[in-house]
Parts: C-alpha cells; structure tokens; sequence
C-alpha cells in the first residue's frame, strides 16, 4: 500500500530483476545481430541492443542517491499521482500525430502525382503506406490511449498507478515496439497483412509491453480507493484485453528461422481472411472506439464541468458496444470467397452496431446539457463536441456501408477510405487533440493554454482540411464504383480499368490539399501546447500544485 | 430486477472476465466454423502449392506492399466476372500464408492476371509503368530487376509452410533452391526433377536477362501463375454452392 504522506519508493529486487530480464533480452538481440542473414534485421538487433542497455542504466538509475524514493507532487487529494510518465506520453502522442498525418498528406500527392515515389524501395507507396497507417493509429492513437489512460486510472480511482518501474517500461517499451515497426516497413519487413504488418519478432515485443500495460491498469484499479470503478476504465479496459485478445490470435506465426525476419501466418485463405478482418474491424472497435470512448468518458465531464447524462445509458452501451463489435468483421468481405452465412452475420450485426454507437455519442453530446454555451467560449470543449458529431456520423455511414448491396458499389473504392478518415480524423484525433488540449495545462500546472485563439484557429483549419478530405473521397469512390460497372448500349463494360484511374486525378489533389490543412493544424497545436508547457501566453504557473479543471 | 450491476462496477476482476466473455463469443461462432464446416472450401482441381520461385516471387509482392493497392479477390458480380474472369474461389487461396484479398483497387484486381500480358510487358511495367500506361499511378520498380534474389535459404521458407499446413514433399523442400534456377532454365540439370515436383509449372527466363536470377524473375513468376491454377471446365458451381 502506498502511504498517503511518504513519498514513492523503488523496491531494489524490482530493479534488479528488470534489469537481468532487459539484460537477458539484449543477449538474444545480439545473437540475432551476429546470426542473421538480413541487414534489415541485424540493424533491428542494434536497436533492442542500445534500447536494453539504455533501459538497464535508467532503471538502476531510479531513485539513486535518494534512498529509493522517487520524485512526486503531493496532490491536493493527498495521492502522489505518477504524471512523469504522462508526460513523457502526451509528448510522444503529439511528435507522433504530427509525423503519422505528414507521411499520410505524403502518399496522398504521391496518388496524385506518382513521380513522388521516386522509384526508390523505401520511399515507394505500398512500404509508406502501412508506414502512415501505424504511425497514426499505434503510435499516436496508442500512445494518446497509454497517457489518458494512465491519467484517468489514477485519478478516477484516487491512487498512484501500480509500479514504479513497469510504467515506463510500458512507455518505453511501445516507443520501441513504433520504432521497430516503422523502420521495418521502410526496409521491406512486413507480414502483410492490413493493420498488423509488424513481422513475429516485433510482435513478441508488443505483447510483453501490452501484458505489463494490463497489469499496471488492473494493478491500479485494484489499489482504488473510490468503491465504483469510473465508466471510462471500463472502455480502457474492454480495449486493453481485447486488443491483446486480437494481437495474439492475428498475428500467430511460424518464423522461417529464429534470426530471420520472415514468418508465415499460421492459417491460410479464407479462414487467414476472416481472421484479419476479425482481427482489423475490431483495431477499428477497440483501439480506435472503445479506447478513445474512455477519453470521451472522462474529459467531456470535466471540460464541461457536468455530470455524464446518463448512468443507465453508459452500461447499456458499453455491453452491447463490446459484444457486437466483434461479429462486425465480415463486412470487410461482402460478396467475396467467403461462405455467405458469414456474409450475411457480418452484416446483420453491423447494421444492429449503429444502436450502441449512437448511445455513446448520445451520452457524450447530452452531457452538455446546460453547458452549451460553453462552446462559444472553449474551442477546447468545441473540439471534443464536434468529434462527437464525427463519431455520430461514421457510425452512420459504416452500418449503412456494411450492407451487401450498397458494399457492392462502395467495397475497394476511395468511399472506404472517406469513411475511415471521418472517422479517424474527426473523431479519434479530435477528441485526441481535445484531451492533448486539457492535459498540457494540467500536467505542467498551467492556468490555462497558451493561447484559445490558437486551438480556435487549429479547429477551423482542420475541420476544413477534413470537409475537403471526405467530400472528396465520397465523389471518388462513389464516382469510380459506378465507373466500374457502368455498361454501355450494346452491354460491353462501359469504361476500362484506367480511365478510371484517370478520373480520379482532381479529387486526388483535393484529397491532398485537405490533408495539408489537417497537417498544418496539427503544427499549430504542437506551438501551442509547446508554449503552454513553457508558460508563456496565458498559461501561467499555478501557485499551488492542484491542476486547473482537476480537482 | 434482481441482478446488479454493482458486481461488475466493485470488482476489477469481475468486470475482466465479464469483457472477456463478451468478446470471446461472436470471433468462436463467426471464425471456429470456417475450420470445421467442409463446405467452406470448394473441391477443385489443379491447384497445387506455389514453386520456390513463385514463394520467393510472394514474398516480393508483399514486401514491397502491392496489396496496399490491389485485391486479389473477384467478387461474384456481373461487371467483376466480365472485366477479370471467373469469380474467386476459396481454394485457390487455401496455400496463402498470408491471404491477400487485399481490400482497395486503386489499381485493377490481379487474382487471375496470370498470362494476361507478356514477360516483356510485365517487366517494361514494372520498370517505368508510366511508359506503358500513361495514365497510371503506379510506383516504378526499376531496382527489382538489378537486385539478386536471395534463395540461399529458400529451402526453410518451404519448411515453414509445410509445418503452418501447406503440402510440400519433403523433396520439395530440400531441393527448393535447385527448383528455382531449373524453373528459369529448361536445360538445367534439375529441369526434369522440377517438372515432377511442379508438373503445370511454367519454366523460362522470366527477366530476359539469362546472366542474373533476380527479384524480377521471381515477381513476373509469381505474377504470370496467378489464377491460372483451377481447371474451371470441371468445376461444378452447383455442386459447390455455399
């Protein structure tokens, strides 16, 4: 138990048994550098080497020359919270948000203006493409997940988060894990498979990092000493296990060799297909809903300073959300060699996933009842409303894509890529941008951001870099399924493969343009958080330790 | 109502378990029948594993992302049938360790590409796609055909399939690298062993360029067998219907 007036303290065995097992992990490392046939891998090898090494000073580091203790601000709630950590992870979230969306506007002007692949191995569209996928959804939505969630637990359940080590081990650890996966892909490491291309080895790595994650929340949760756990721990845990339920059974594998990077996956075809989309719709329901509901859950309340709606509402949308979720894979393979009773219970379950989808972004949007005024003055509280308004609308257009008929026209076209960008753009990285917005000042003990104006002017550049981004891919996917099986007066296919491709040139650079806006919003919060953590503007120190809107 | 919620909300282990079981159902009745059902792939004939080259040839195809832009997957619609031939049938997948469906044409279906286009085209296409096809946007490849292919260890890439359920002989494996230069050349001294081992393989220098076995010969290998395996005059859709 931590005691409520002494100061954190670091267990030595816990150090010293970290630091064999990281020791342990750079041998392997090393005879992987001094085995393998691939410099791709030999460079990864080096990586884990420098990681481990690095990762055995920090730890024999903690709490040297101070008896164990570890540094901590008393909170006004008499808990030493662990926001070090936090930190380190809304750091990291916005360094990654900014480098996901720049590689993704990237490969947008390359599908405009294909001479930007330079035909070169590394800088071509298939190896940036899943480059720009993980980059935004594990590096940043991951770690925005990992610093909220690690904010919410303690706070929600009035104690320090379980272990001293373990959370920066989860921290550094996932920042390894984007490193390897990324510099993988740019070097022709990838498993091939959508949303889950890191090779075996790289996939090991994230699932020590993921368990400990698991481990320091339930360790949390179970030294709370509120009686109720909080309804946003509950989406953060549903996403935790779940995401770790996925990972496993995606990513089993047989290496070719221990030293190489190659694996084949161990099922094949149809059942490998179902799997992946299994496995792909729920990184959709868990990593990118479930997860950033939790923020909702949490960071809608306490901006708008009011109660959540409705209690009721939040359980019954948090079962249905998570049961139903998991039979949505199948929409992915409308009409293809998968057997159709599948078919068909894909789809019936995502058309019945709109009713708990709508309950959460109901919950959320009524929680301002009478706050309202608000938005005029919060861009911040703006910002995580109109995500909600994204959410609301994506969950919309997914169900009403599920079905056959209308997949039919929609499967393979830009209308897919529309559909996650509302989604991924107006939902997870607003309310992100939301969350990122009220923890700054609160970290760093702000009174307020560094400028409102600023989070004003980013809200309005990206809402309109989204607006041109979607309508776009709407008009183009929509435009090209039609292309596809238009049939001209004597019954011939009406259009050949690459006119289509032709047609899509303007909305291309549409696409792109939106993206560039989108790109230059995020600059612009990453000046302004900068500047909040710095002081500067409004932001002024807080003469005593209790955050801003966090009491 | 006599049950509480309160349960789940007081007990953190209560509330894992109550997740895990909620999550665990729809994946066990929606993905465990796909192994079991015998309908789920159809009985066809011709299809046969991938020969070393061909693997070797895959392994390109996903390194370098192509099926981030192209299905191999034709859906059973009119227009599909028409413009890229017979709709995909689950066995010719069931070697494919990964599967790759793909899910965006931003180029044009490729699961029955095979024997479409000449050697010749497939490589200039590769190289400069923007000399052939004005209007593409596809990435040039020029390095594929100046880089060696690696097939040193070709041989434990078959090995590995083999455990994950794939049914190479165990000759198979052990000659796997003697197989990839007999299918580029037919005067080879392994030509005649390979021919057993892959009786529909097509051999033949599939770059052009004799003097180098390189990524390109590998690619265009794997390319020009793409949905040219199944015997479609004795399929019997009826027979298969699902």
């Amino acid at each position: 138990m931590t005691s409520l007036a002494s100061l954190p303290t670091i267990n030595n065995l816990a150090k010293s048994l970290t630091s064999l097992c990281l020791g342990i992990g750079a041998l392997l490392a090393l005879m992987i550098v001094t085995k393998t046939t691939s410099a791709p891998m030999a460079f990864h090898g080096y990586l884990m080497i420098a990681a481990f090494v690095l990762g055995i000073i920090a730890i024999l580091n903690m709490g040297f020359n101070n008896n164990g203790k570890i540094k901590a601000d008393l909170s006004p709630s008499g808990v030493y919270y662990n926001d070090t950590v936090i930190k380190a992870g809304v750091i990291a979230a916005a360094f990654w948000g900014v480098a996901g969306f720049l590689v993704g506007d990237v490969i947008a002007w390359q599908l405009a203006f294909p001479a930007l692949n330079f035909d070169l191995p590394w800088t071509n569209f298939g190896r940036l493409r899943p480059l720009h996928t993980s980059a935004v959804i594990f590096a940043f939505g991951g770690n925005v997940l990992i610093a909220t969630s690690f904010y919410v637990v303690q706070r929600t359940s009035k104690a320090r988060l379980a272990g001293e080590i373990a959370p920066w081990f989860v921290f550094w650890g996932y920042q390894l894990f984007i490193v390897l996966a990324a510099t993988g892909y740019l070097l022709g490491i990838t498993q091939g498979k959508e949303y889950a291309e890191p090779e075996w080895y790289v996939d090991l790595w994230l699932t020590i990092v993921w368990v400990t994650y698991l481990l320091v929340f339930l360790g949390t949760l179970v030294r709370r000493k509120e009686p109720h756990i909080f309804v946003a721990n509950w989406f953060y845990l549903a996403f935790i296990v779940t995401v770790a339920m996925l990972h496993l059974v995606n990513n089993m594998s047989m290496p070719v060799s221990f030293t190489e990077p190659k694996s084949y996956v161990l099922f094949s075809g149809v059942q490998d297909a179902l799997t992946q989309w299994w496995y792909g719709h729920n990184a959709v329901g868990f990593f990118l809903t479930a997860g950033f509901l939790g923020i909702m859950y949490y960071f809608v309340p306490k901006r708008a300073e009011r109660p959540i709606y409705s209690y009721r509402l939040s359980i019954v949308h948090f079962w249905s959300l998570i049961f139903l979720y998991i039979w949505a894979g199948p929409h992915h393979l409308h009409y293809t060699a998968l057997p159709e009773w599948a078919q068909t219970l894909g789809m019936t379950f995502s058309i019945i996933l709109w009713m708990p989808s709508w309950g959460g972004m109901i919950n959320g949007l009524m929680t301002l009842s009478g706050a309202w005024d608000k938005l005029r003055t919060d861009p911040v509280l703006k910002m995580m409303v109109v995500s909600l308004a994204f959410y609301g609308m994506s969950t919309f257009e997914g169900p009403l894509m599920s079905i056959k008929a209308v997949n039919s026209l929609s499967h393979y076209t830009d209308w897919t890529v529309g559909h996650v960008h509302s989604g991924a753009l107006g939902w997870v990285a607003y309310v992100s941008f939301g969350a990122l917005y009220c923890l700054f000042p609160w970290l760093w003990k702000r009174k307020d951001l560094y400028s409102l104006k600023l989070v004003n002017i980013h809200f309005w550049i990206s809402t309109i870099g989204i607006v041109l981004y979607i309508c776009a891919m709407w008009v183009s996917g929509i435009m090209q399924g039609l292309m596809w099986r238009a049939y001209d007066s004597l019954g011939f296919l009406e259009y050949s493969f690459v006119e289509t491709v032709e047609a899509m040139h303007p909305y291309y650079i549409i696409r792109a343009a939106g993206g560039l806006l989108f790109v230059i919003g995020s600059l612009v919060m990453v000046y302004n958080l900068w500047k909040t953590a710095r002081g500067e503007g409004n932001a002024v120190t807080l003469d005593n330790a209790r955050p801003a809107l966090a009491q | 109502m006599s049950f509480k919620h309160e349960i789940f909300e007081k007990n953190s282990i209560f509330l894992l378990v109550g997740i895990l079981i909620m999550v665990a159902i729809g994946g066990l009745v929606e993905i465990a029948p796909l192994f079991y059902l015998e309908n789920t792939i159809e009985k066809v004939k011709g299809m046969r594993p991938y020969t070393p080259l061909e693997l070797a040839g895959r392994n390109i195809y996903i390194r370098e992302g192509c099926y981030n832009c192209h299905s191999q997957m034709i859906r059973s619609t009119r227009d599909e049938v028409e413009r890229y031939g017979h709709y995909s049938l689950a066995a010719e997948s069931m070697y494919d360790h990964p599967f790759q469906w793909g899910s965006k044409r931003t180029g044009p279906d490729l699961a029955r590409v095979g024997k479409k286009y000449s050697d010749e085209w497939h490589r200039a296409h590769l190289i400069a796609p923007r000399a052939i096809v004005p209007e593409s946007v596809m990435p040039g490849y020029p390095f594929l055909a100046k880089n060696d292919l690696k097939f040193n260890n070709i041989s434990a890439d078959l090995k590995a399939n083999q455990i994950v359920g794939v049914p190479y002989s165990d000759d198979q494996v052990t000659f796997a690298a003697q197989d990839v230069k007999a299918q580029l050349d037919e005067d080879s001294e392994g030509y005649d062993d390979f021919m057993t081992r892959y009786p529909s393989a097509m051999v033949r220098d599939f770059d052009g360029n004799p003097e180098k076995i390189s990524e390109m010969d590998a690619i265009i290998a794997y390319m020009q067998m793409l949905g040219t395996l199944v015997d479609f005059s004795l399929y019997n859709e009826k027979e298969n219907n699902r």
